[in-house]
């Protein structure tokens, strides 16, 4: 799925990443808690957060992760949006809740960038 | 000025396995509770190895350690630095710090043990995650406190895996 389908799926804005909109993705992975992005997270996903701060570009960025949905239309500070720039993730920005946007990519074929946690990922990263 | 004020202060905390500082690649100040910029170092060496032409599974490791072990600084040190290596085979990240010290190392390494406030939780950060997951990154891995002092971690991943 492109980004751009993913920005009318969700209803969303694109906040940072015009020209970014034709990037296939197809994997995607959810969480607020940026250690668990860091942990578990694949290069080349789509994260879903609801985190909208500089940290979570800069766990983005840290990853080579593909773009970040911001959910539950949580606010955009200037910041935030110039450090996405800087750093070249592209941002959309959907009122959806978390699960609401995660069962609309789901149901499109987006799948988890890991399915489950195992003991190997616990122990050691790919 | 202020990273060099660190280094010497603290160089008892200093290991036998750090590299040589003909390696030595970068070093950052990092200034405890400034959480705005948190994850910036994380970034800059990033960008820095991309120049490198260091493959990027490799950098992405470096990524994550940096970037725990920066919040960790800001979170509970006064101010710290970190610093990278470059060898033939083998980047080395070093991050020292000024500050409380961890009292029990082995309760802080566990998943889940964490005394983060608020406002590290609101970076989202804070759940007890952060040395496990430089752990987990690294192919060796090394972390001495001392309460009251400072604390100082030693990561090195292998270009070559494990
Ligand atoms: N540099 C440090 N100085 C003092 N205490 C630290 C430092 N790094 C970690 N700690 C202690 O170890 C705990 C676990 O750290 P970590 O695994 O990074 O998880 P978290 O930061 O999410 O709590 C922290 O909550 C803190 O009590
Ligand atoms: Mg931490």
């Amino acid at each position: 799925m492109t980004l751009r389908e993913i920005k009318e799926l969700l209803d969303a804005e694109i906040v940072v990443g015009e020209d970014k909109l034709d990037l296939e993705i197809k994997t995607a992975f959810g969480a607020d808690l940026m250690s668990d992005v860091l942990a578990f997270a694949r290069s080349g996903c789509l994260l879903i957060t609801g985190l909208s701060n500089p940290q979570a570009v800069r766990t983005a960025y840290a990853l080579d992760i593909a773009g970040i949905v911001v959910c539950r239309g949580k606010a955009l500070t200037d910041k935030f949006i110039d450090i996405a720039k800087e750093l070249g993730i592209p941002i959309l920005w959907t009122q959806f809740i978390m699960f609401e946007a995660c069962g609309r990519l789901y149901r499109e074929g987006i799948t988890g960038c890991i399915r489950e946690v195992l003991v190997e990922d616990k122990q050691r990263a790919q | 000025m202020k990273a060099s004020r660190v280094a010497s202060a603290r160089s008892w905390l200093r290991t036998s396995n750090v590299p040589s500082d003909e390696y030595l690649e970068g070093i950052y100040y990092v200034q405890g509770r400034d959480f705005v910029d948190a994850g910036i170092v994380s970034s800059e060496i990033k960008k820095n190895l991309k120049e490198k032409g260091i493959p990027e599974s490799i950098i992405r490791k470096v990524a994550v350690v940096t970037f725990e072990a920066e919040v960790n600084i800001i979170s509970y040190a006064e101010q710290g630095t970190i610093q990278y290596y470059v060898e033939p085979g083998s980047i080395t990240i070093e991050a020292k710090d000024i500050g409380i010290g961890i009292e029990d190392i082995e309760l802080a390494q566990q998943e889940g043990y964490s005394t983060a406030d608020d406002s590290i939780r609101e970076m989202g950060f804070g759940a007890g995650m952060g040395l496990a997951n430089i752990r987990k990154y690294s192919d060796e891995f090394e972390i001495t406190s001392v309460p009251k002092e400072g604390t100082y971690l030693r990561s090195t991943i292998y270009v070559n895996g494990k």
